[in-house]
């Protein structure tokens, strides 16, 4: 019997980011936008994404979204009510989106064509922690807070603001009765990302949107992210 | 909680590797894990144990190597440990960092395997 050592120096998610690289030449070569929504349960993804698919509609942008949840198609039929193709992937358990699930989901996606798209959406399962490890192949990603989830969120989840491409803030409407510190909120984000877009947003009054809409159409024309 | 998902991938990677090898018994698995990787080790020691369970890889020992945050400094120049993960800042001349250089590995480093000697093989 011979002991030895032999060296590796593999990625533990290889097989995901080899997958994820796939997806986001065939996003490239489609020229479409991909994001990657990131936040907890309730911070209202799924209503920011619902302005979000109608206004760019409204300008007339082609837009899709995947949305991902461990149960149910509630999110898939709220959002698909904004006239946009939307496919729900329902993860049974698993606490995050990976690339793999992507890939099966866009594949299988009748009368879907990647080609001709302007944006598509991806919400992650609502979850500060274990989606930061997965590249799905997005080109910007996305971390959502809202104001009532305390302006400290940040600062105990490092590791998803630090990889996000851009923050927003949600429910601003509501900010005042929640005690919301607005200046804390925003330095504790650029403690942790020094540097990232920040977005104050109302999907409710429409607050912000306006500014976000045009990072997206600055991010897709290729200037902004 | 994705430590057992992550349990499942190291099984997969290194089952993979050690095939190169046929015959051999894993004994360890050596990993680097960046401070920033979203893992907590007992988490992920747990889930081993669970994962290995029935499969060639059952008794291997999981070795976890912590990486610290290292940032370079685009004032200053120079890299450096990051002293806290909810301030992200040089840790030389204080100004806000965002150029990560280390802190989100998620790596097999190296297996430590038994290979059957071809002589006892003859026997």
């Amino acid at each position: 019997m011979t002991t030895r050592i032999v060296e590796l120096r593999r990625g533990i998610l290889k097989k995901n980011d080899e997958l994820a690289a796939g997806l986001r030449s065939r996003f490239v070569d489609a020229g479409v936008l991909v994001l990657n929504l990131v936040s907890s349960p309730g911070t209202g993804k799924t209503a920011f994404l619902e302005f979000t698919l109608r206004e760019l509609r409204v300008r007339g942008a082609k837009v899709a979204a995947l949305v991902g949840d461990l149960e149910t198609d509630n999110d898939a039929r709220r959002l698909a009510a904004s006239g946009a193709p939307v496919r729900q992937i329902n993860t049974h358990g698993i606490c995050h989106l990976d690339a793999e699930m992507i890939d099966k989901h866009l594949t299988g996606w009748e009368g879907f064509a990647l080609a001709g798209l302007d944006y598509l959406f991806i919400e992650n399962v609502g979850n500060l922690v274990c989606p930061s490890s997965y590249d799905l192949g997005e080109k910007i990603r996305v971390a959502l807070l809202s104001v009532t989830e305390g302006e400290d969120k940040p600062l105990k989840y490092p590791t998803l603001f630090n990889s996000a491409d851009a923050a927003v803030i949600t429910k601003m409407d509501i900010a005042e009765p929640c005690g919301f510190d607005r200046e804390l909120a925003l330095k504790n984000i650029n403690e942790i990302r020094p540097g990232i877009r920040i977005f104050e947003t109302s999907a409710k009054t429409g607050a912000g949107m306006e500014q976000w809409l045009g990072y997206l159409a600055e991010a897709r024309a290729g200037r902004g992210a | 909680m994705h430590e057992l998902s992550i349990a499942a991938s190291i099984v997969d990677a290194v089952t993979e590797s050690a095939a190169a090898y046929p015959g051999a018994r894993v004994k360890e698995v050596r990993l680097r894990l960046g401070s920033l990787a979203s893992v907590v080790e007992d988490s992920l020691q747990f889930c081993w144990g669970i994962t290995v369970e029935g499969t060639p890889l059952e008794g291997a020992r999981l070795v976890v190597k912590i990486l610290p945050v290292i940032v370079h400094c685009a004032s200053c120049r120079q890299d450096g440990e990051l002293a806290s993960l909810q301030s992200f800042r040089c840790p030389h001349c204080g100004e806000p960092c965002s150029d990560l250089r280390q802190g989100r590995e998620l790596e097999i480093e190296a297996i430590e395997i038994d290979e059957i000697d071809e002589v006892e093989e003859a026997v």
